[in-house]
């Protein structure tokens, strides 16, 4: 488990310069991002801004036509740590072509804390916590196809967590998720965090998550445009159907006329 | 148990049980990563194999084996480099396959177009004890993989792109998978032939998962559906004049359908369960919040 108590500002992951792109359109154009242990930080953007590009960059799911990569002071090429990292992909899904339980799928999780794919007692109880954080304890033994959206989206975060991740990278955890899934996935993360975890997450909107999260980076066109505490604007403008964020520091406060 | 008399017979029965062991054993990673028809190139690619060894008067399973994996290989590398028109190339990679194996069959002097058949649709009876030696030496290779690493390949199969992040091998290990079908199809080629290869190593596999819920139960009931049908379909070829490779293959299908039938009253009951479930919880909501026809009252 991640220290508890360190404040230190050491940065966990760092993104320099980095561009990237997907076919020949620029997605990335440049960005620098680092987050410290022990924050919270969101990325957030429209569609098409390049926020999920720029977190599968830091996995090395994208490779980067520039800049830098570094995790845990480590740049990406020599990172051999991944059991420090625990990743939440985009996805509607856990299911392969094969049935298998929920237990099956989060101990693929633990994979990277084990040697040679042993699974010992110690790991089977790791498994267990995860699968309870997630609020599926009773269900362990459930085929994850015969889950709800927001129950797979628990599955996925239970394996991310199953290897005692320090710093967690987040790809919308919340897109498809029904309410009921959505407060318990706040409360993990919100357990994590007091624990002393790092999060990075890719968030279309701030939503229930938004009191844990301590600094959000706008990106627009592959650019970050705002890098600060979350703008309260975006609570009230990030609501479902809202494609469009508003970062505040680049273009001025927007002009209403109901405060003037 | 007169079956198990003749040498000829026993052999045969061996050659059997270790492909209906290990044809479902790979067979499970490959419909996990919904590739079900994998083995189905590698059988056509194999052909190619059988005519090089029939040419250059080697041994067709071990030149078949030689070339199986050597296409199991190249298809693997298209899958990462060429995603766009990957279909395409495999298609290339299949029947230039098939086609290679007829061409070099015909052009050598002892090739036939029986022994072809032979290898087409297989030949059991004709199993001799040096290639008894060499299924038992690939299939043991072959269990090795698929169990001893059936953490890391359920991984890979499951989610490439978490697996990567995890710091698997995923190259590597698909590699290994590759390889792995390779084998198990030069070796289940003696017992039901290049043509239906791959349905032993993917019908098993779809005749266990009607009924179970789990990867280890699957993994675990395909295998024993895959070494029942192969048993029961060399037995039945020994009293009855039809191939054993068809047989087989048959068996396994009407597995499948038994299983599937008897998987429909099974999820029926279990859908029941869930629902009563479900609504003991319905139950609690208009406690905690009047539903709007109640207000209306």
């Amino acid at each position: 488990m991640p220290e508890t108590g360190s404040t230190t500002a050491e940065p966990v992951m760092a993104l320099r310069g980095a561009t990237a792109t997907l076919g020949a359109r620029p997605v990335l154009r440049g960005i620098d991002l680092t987050v410290h242990r022990g924050e919270v930080a969101a990325l957030l953007g429209a569609n098409g801004s390049g926020k999920s590009t720029a977190v599968r960059s830091v996995i090395g799911q994208v490779p980067l036509t520039g800049g830098s990569v570094e995790l845990f002071g480590t740049p990406l090429r020599r990172f051999r740590g991944w059991a420090r990292i625990g990743y939440v992909p985009q996805r509607t899904t856990a299911a392969g072509g094969v049935p298998a339980t929920i237990r099956e799928v989060v101990t693929s999780g633990r994979l990277s804390r084990t040697r040679l794919g042993l699974i010992r007692r110690a790991d089977r109880a790791a498994v267990d916590r995860a699968i309870e954080l997630v609020g599926l304890a009773d269900r362990a033994k459930d085929p994850v196809d015969a889950l709800s959206g927001g129950q797979h989206q628990r599955v996925l975060i239970a394996r991310a967590l199953a290897a005692e991740p320090e710093l967690l990278i987040m790809d919308e955890p919340m897109a498809g998720v029904d309410l009921a899934s959505q407060e318990i996935l706040a409360a993990t993360l919100r357990e994590q965090v007091a624990a002393g975890a790092t999060v990075l997450l890719v968030l279309h909107e701030l939503g229930p998550l938004e009191p844990l999260i301590d600094r959000a980076i706008v990106l627009r066109d592959g650019c970050v445009m705002h890098d600060g505490p979350p703008p309260k604007a975006l609570g009230q403008h990030a609501l479902p159907g809202h494609d469009h964020v508003h970062p505040h520091a680049a273009t001025g406060p927007v002009r209403t006329g109901l405060l003037s | 148990m007169e079956f198990l008399d003749p040498p000829f017979m026993q052999r045969a029965l061996l050659a059997a049980v270790l492909v209906g062991v290990i044809a479902p054993s790979v067979g499970v990673y490959l419909v996990q990563r919904r590739q079900a028809l994998m083995g189905d190139g590698i059988g056509h690619i194999a052909m190619t194999g059988v005519g090089l060894g029939f040419l250059l008067s080697t041994s067709p399973v071990w030149m078949a084996t030689a070339v199986a994996v050597a296409g199991a290989v190249v298809m693997e590398l298209i899958r990462w480099y060429g995603r766009t028109r990957g279909d395409i190339a495999l298609a290339m990679l299949f029947y230039g396959g098939m086609a290679g194996g007829v061409l070099l069959i015909n052009l050598s002097d002892t090739g036939s177009n029986a022994n072809l058949t032979s290898y087409l649709f297989g030949s059991l009876s004709t199993v001799s004890s040096e290639d008894i030696t060499s299924i038992c030496l690939l299939a043991a290779f072959v269990l090795l993989v698929t169990l001893g690493l059936r953490r890391q390949l359920f991984a890979v199969s499951q989610d490439e792109e978490f697996a990567r992040v995890t710091g698997l091998p995923v190259r590597a290990l698909n590699l290994l998978v590759a390889v792995t079908a390779a084998v198990t199809v030069t070796v289940a080629m003696r017992v039901v032939g290049l043509l239906l290869v791959s349905a032993l190593m993917v019908v098993p596999v779809a005749a266990a998962q009607q009924i179970s819920r789990s990867f280890r139960v699957t993994f675990v009931l395909s295998v024993v559906i895959g070494t029942a049908v192969t048993l029961a379909g060399t037995v039945t070829s020994y009293y009855q004049d039809v191939p054993p490779g068809a047989t087989i293959v048959l068996l396994a299908i009407a597995v499948f359908v038994a299983l599937t039938l008897l998987a429909t009253p099974l999820a029926r009951s279990r859908a029941r369960r869930s629902e009563a479930a479900s609504e003991e919880c319905t139950l609690e909501v208009p406690a905690s919040r009047p539903a709007p026809d109640e207000l209306r009252v």
